[in-house]
């Protein structure tokens, strides 16, 4: 694994997490879609309009980074410790994909779908690393792609939305970077 | 050449070396929906420069609206539209606020001409400049 250790704590983190769901302080898919796009004179206006290309682009990167995770999840170079760290991570996205298409549809937009086949790149993938390197990567421009869409909503609800998965893809970026040896949170601010 | 052009030209190169690690470094933000060789939520970057815009190939995602907008992607272009893409194109998909800092979109499109010209990339066949 290019010598490096991965230290991942799945132990503590999953039930940390179920926990955290059972307090109500993790919004579901649906309390998200409810949240995003309630203001209804957004819909058909272009103001609506531009927030649905918004919301299309984030849900298009979704539906990849569940693709992402599968290839990894099949690739048979996860452990048997993060293997379920890396499914959970990708019940996240298809949470967030979920939550995005119905804010889409609620809007009166079509929302994307997943793409025929993704270019990936497997034959760079020789290591539980490696596949953990690759998911970092695709956080990380995630938090990017989020932060840079939260100011531009039209509807603050769906920049409410938008901040909320952020958290979530953050904290994804920050496990990975833990097992990968790496410093979890490298900077106080993101960009 | 004299040792102060030397020391100058080293020192331009370093400053360029500084810049394109910088540049590399904010194109991880853009890896949400872009590679430089691969199609993915956004386009590929290979070949960009001289590249009028909506013409990447094989990527079927395009606005209408920067199909139509004329741009061909040079370091100008590129500047007004990676600092406020959705008011340089209003209807573009590319749903992102911006790099806004100078300095920072300077070394981006310093590093992407670097990474994506012709001969530094794989670009797949197609792929052609209109410069």
């Amino acid at each position: 694994m290019n010598g490096q250790s991965v230290v991942l704590p799945v132990e503590t983190l999953l039930p940390r997490r179920r926990a955290l769901a059972g307090t109500g302080l993790v919004l579901s898919a649906a309390a998200l879609a409810v949240l995003g796009g309630r203001d209804a004179l957004a819909a058909g206006s272009s103001a609506g309009e531009a927030d649905v290309r918004i919301l299309n682009s984030a849900l298009g990167a979704e539906l990849e980074a569940i693709a992402a995770y599968q290839v990894g999840a099949e690739s048979g170079l996860l452990t048997k410790e993060v293997l379920p760290l890396a499914l959970a991570f990708q019940g996240h996205h298809k949470e967030h994909a979920e939550a995005l298409a119905a804010t889409v549809r609620k809007l009166g937009g079509q929302a994307v779908g997943p793409k025929a086949r993704y270019a990936f790149p497997t034959d760079q993938l020789k290591n539980q690393a490696d596949v953990l390197r690759f998911a970092a990567g695709l956080e990380k421009g995630a938090v990017s792609a989020y932060l840079g869409a939260v100011p531009l909503f039209a509807d603050r609800a769906l920049s409410q939305v938008a901040a909320s998965i952020l958290g979530d893809e953050a904290m994804h970026w920050a496990v990975l970077r833990h097992a990968l040896g790496d410093a979890p949170v490298p900077a106080a601010f993101m960009s | 050449m004299s040792g102060l052009a030397l020391v100058l030209a080293l020192q331009v190169a370093a400053a360029d070396v500084g810049a394109l690690a910088r540049g590399e470094q904010v194109y991880t933000r853009c890896a949400a929906c872009h590679a430089i060789e691969v199609n993915r939520t956004g386009p590929l970057h290979c070949g960009l420069f001289g590249r009028r815009a909506g013409a990447a190939p094989g990527f079927d995602g395009y606005s209408a609206a920067l199909s139509r907008s004329g741009l061909v992607w040079n370091e100008r272009t590129l500047d007004r539209f990676l600092r406020a893409p959705m008011e340089v194109v209003p209807g573009t998909a590319m749903g992102y606020a911006g790099v806004k800092d100078d300095g920072e979109r300077a070394d981006l499109i310093a590093w992407l001409r670097a990474a994506t010209a012709p001969g530094r990339c794989a670009a797949p066949p197609g792929t052609r400049n209109t410069s």
